[in-house]
């Protein structure tokens, strides 16, 4: 079930994450689990600890105690940032600060708007038009695309390790680490 | 008067650490302030070390993990006073705000400067637009603390592989680590070429050192706090002042203000995470908040004196990359593991360069070997579509890049400077640090001058192409994937905002870090730095707080 998007809103996004990095021969965003990485980070704060920063110093993938699912507790300040970035300033008085914020979420409910309710059945081709003909967007969506694919998986994204599998990348490598043959040697 | 602690440190990265270090062993009790959070050590005695640390790209590349948050704690930018009141808000050059500071993100490649580093006015003479001063202290006067310095950090490293070196009395305390892959494969081109690499002397354990393990090559290492604490970030020295029983260490604490009466320092005052405010007395201030932020916090506190935060210097640096024909895997390895020297000296040619830019001379800075590790960063570079994936599988600009960085050494200029920004106010409502700051044609010289060198040892590695980029960007703004070209400097390397000398009237502390104008007031960081060489400031600003904080207790 999705933290934030609806699921009109979630099959557009995943539709969006599919022509940015598609499914080829190896699989892409829709495979990797990228529109739950955004979601979860819209969403963040539907959870306490809130899906912010993933804990440490161990994902258990290369030993260790499994630690990187266990997030980390957010200081109040942390969280007046956070809440600020996702949720913009509505006009709070302590979130003004700087001037008012548009939120995540907000530039995502607009983004998807133009993207048109349609965005998930209309051809590849049309897809690839009303992305580049919103570029703000596409420059949001491609940013997080690319950190749920590729990062650790924890975060909602790149399940079962396939951004990084389809590259040849082993990701967090603690406690293991490389040895000194590995990292000096072709 | 009343008096809680014989010193207040403020900061608690390399340079308060080791003040902490130092003066707890001396028998003096220290609270050290420190405004971000804690992810390194227990506070209570034992003093465990903490491991929050951990390999995760998300964390530290996008989301802020070690601070300061840009929203909370935004500095602003300008290159000169005609762009108005600023031209950005948010990070500039920001090194990190938790306990241990800086020292927790950096890959620790921790030089000695030369001999002539502390003499560049006398020696090579003045520059136009420039406020080039000698060090009031010289390389003989150093060279001990620098040697106690790497025991302190625990430095890997070996003696005679550097030409150009300074001279040393001991070994380094630790063998160099395990050379990288992609940084052999240049290493053996830059010979060919006749210069002369060497393996960099390296704060990171090559073998177990001071109860922490040796490095085990898990490359998440420069921009990333180490999750088995292997790196030399200040934990060493800061457990030390901890057990040491005389040390507390007061983390998401603020400090707003050194308090003064008659020309001395009774305390400071300070914000704790709720907010609040409170006084802290002691009869000395150990200033370590960085370059940045130290001039900052003096204007804050109502020191007038015109130097206060001129002559603000980075490096200049020259980035060249190139892309060979194998894989390099230089995600296996601590960032970089060799580094060059041959462009920090001047000679005949270099002398035909300045002379060509209407220069008297002109010098570039240390070489660092590196590659490209992490695939999320490199993921927004490329273009996506079908085209993305090909690209990943391919890596062009990663598993197959190799890339080298040059620290120019950035003149000193009296126009590039931290003041208080007019108008933006942080969380706490305190005026920021603004950062006008312009690189003087030097730089700019000298990197065009080697920018081709750099080049010229990628082609004789086999690269397919190669080429250079500088930052801060000063030609066209370059646009690729989602990055930008920017004229603020990346560098984390800061310097000079408080110079040292022997005239009050031109210098902000004497020859031993303390203020001129307030004599208990001691910087134990990189502010005092005349000039910056074409190195690293750390080991230099360690070894300079070890003297300067052991002068007090003296
Ligand atoms: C990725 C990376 C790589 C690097 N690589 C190298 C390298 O190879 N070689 C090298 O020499 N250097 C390197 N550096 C730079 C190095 O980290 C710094 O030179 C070093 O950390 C400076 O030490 P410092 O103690 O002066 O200041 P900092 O490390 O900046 O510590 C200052 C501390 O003071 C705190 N503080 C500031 N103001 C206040 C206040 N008002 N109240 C309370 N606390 C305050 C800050 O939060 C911070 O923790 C690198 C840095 C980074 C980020
Ligand atoms: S490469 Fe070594 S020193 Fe660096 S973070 Fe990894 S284990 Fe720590």
């Amino acid at each position: 079930m999705a933290r934030f998007f609806d699921e009109q809103q979630y099959a557009i996004v995943q539709a969006a994450c599919a022509r940015l990095i598609p499914t080829d021969q190896d699989p892409g965003a829709t495979e990797g689990g990228v529109v739950d990485f955004i979601d979860g980070f819209l969403g963040a704060f539907a959870t306490d600890p809130p899906l912010i920063w993933a804990g440490g110093p161990f994902s258990g993938r290369f030993g260790g105690d499994p630690r990187f699912a266990s997030f980390h507790r957010l200081n109040a300040r942390d969280e007046l940032a956070w809440r600020t970035r996702i949720e913009g300033s509505q006009g709070i008085p302590e979130r003004e600060r700087l001037g008012p914020v548009v939120g995540l979420q907000e530039r995502y409910r607009t983004g998807i708007a133009t993207l048109g309710d349609d965005f998930a059945e209309v051809p590849d081709e049309e897809q690839d038009r009303r992305l580049k003909a919103n570029e703000e967007f596409l420059e949001l969506i491609h940013e997080h695309a690319c950190e749920g694919m590729y990062g650790a998986p924890e975060y909602g994204g790149n399940r079962d390790l396939v951004g990084w599998n389809y590259i040849g990348f082993a990701g967090d490598v603690q406690p293991r680490g490389y040895t000194d043959e590995e990292v000096s040697q072709p | 008067m009343s008096r809680d602690f014989d010193a207040i440190i403020v900061g608690s990265g390399p340079g308060g650490s080791t003040a902490a270090d130092v003066l707890t062993s001396a028998g003096w009790s220290v609270c050290i302030f420190e405004r971000g959070k804690n992810f390194l050590v227990n506070l209570e005695k034992p003093s465990e070390l903490l491991y929050e640390f951990s390999n995760d790209e998300i964390k530290y590349w996008s989301r802020h993990f070690l601070g300061p948050d840009p929203w909370l704690e935004p500095r602003t930018f300008r290159m000169t006073p005609d762009d108005g009141d600023r031209l950005s808000i948010g990070e500039v050059n920001n090194l990190p705000a938790t306990v241990g500071g800086g020292g927790t993100h950096a890959d620790g490649k921790v030089p000695r400067f030369r001999e002539d580093d502390f003499r560049v006015l006398s020696d090579l003479g003045p520059m136009e637009g420039t406020s080039l001063a000698d060090w009031p202290l010289g390389y003989d006067e150093m060279e001990p603390f620098y040697a106690e310095a790497e025991r302190l950090i625990g430095v890997a490293g070996e003696a005679g592989a550097n030409p150009f070196a300074a001279p040393r009395k001991d070994p380094y305390p630790m063998p160099p680590g395990a050379p990288m892959y992609c940084a052999v494969v240049t290493s053996a081109a830059a010979e060919r070429l006749g210069y002369h690499p060497y393996p960099g002397p390296t704060a990171c354990n090559s073998v177990p050192y001071d109860d922490r393990p040796a490095c085990n090559n898990c490359g998440f290492c420069g921009y990333f706090g180490c999750p088995i604490h292997a790196k030399g970030d200040p934990v060493a020295s800061l457990r030390r002042a901890l057990m040491s029983g005389k040390a507390e260490l007061r983390p998401e604490s603020m400090v707003s203000r050194i308090l003064m009466e008659n020309g001395r320092a009774t305390g400071v005052e300070w914000i704790d995470a709720a907010g609040e405010r409170h006084v802290e007395r002691a009869g000395h201030v150990v200033l370590a908040a960085g370059a940045t932020e130290t001039p900052r916090l003096l204007l804050l506190s109502g020191l007038e004196h015109p130097e206060i935060g001129r002559n603000l210097m980075y490096h200049f640096q020259t980035l060249t990359f190139g892309q060979l024909p194998m894989r390099l895997h230089a995600h296996k390895g601590r960032s970089v593991t060799h580094l060059h020297d041959d462009f920090i000296l001047i000679n005949d040619e270099a002398q035909r360069a300045a002379k060509e830019a209407g220069l008297p001379w002109l010098k570039g800075g240390l070489v660092e070997h590196g590659g490209a590790a992490h695939p999320m960063l490199e993921s927004k570079f490329y273009p996506w579509g079908p085209e993305h994936k090909d690209m990943m599988r391919e890596s062009p600009m990663r598993d197959h890049m190799v890339g080298f960085t040059m620290q120019g050494e950035d003149m000193p200029q009296a126009t590039n400077r931290i003041d208080l920004d007019p108008s933006i106010r942080d969380i706490h409502g305190l005026p920021v640090a603004r950062i006008t700051y312009k690189p003087h044609r030097h730089e700019i010289a000298a990197s065009a001058h080697y920018g081709p060198k750099l080049e010229g040892i990628l082609h004789e590695a086999g690269a397919v192409w190669a080429r250079t980029a500088t930052s801060p960007n000063v030609g066209a703004v370059i646009r690729q994937g989602s990055f930008t070209s920017s004229p603020i400097p990346a560098s984390r390397h800061v310097v000079g905002t408080a110079r040292m000398g022997t005239d009050p009237a031109t210098s902000v502390c004497d020859a031993w870090g303390r203020l001129h104008q307030v004599p208990n007031v001691v910087v134990c960081d990189s502010s005092p730095f005349p000039t910056g060489a074409g190195y690293g400031p750390t080991l230099t600003l360690a070894a300079l707080a070890i003297r300067n904080a052991r002068a007090i207790t003296t």
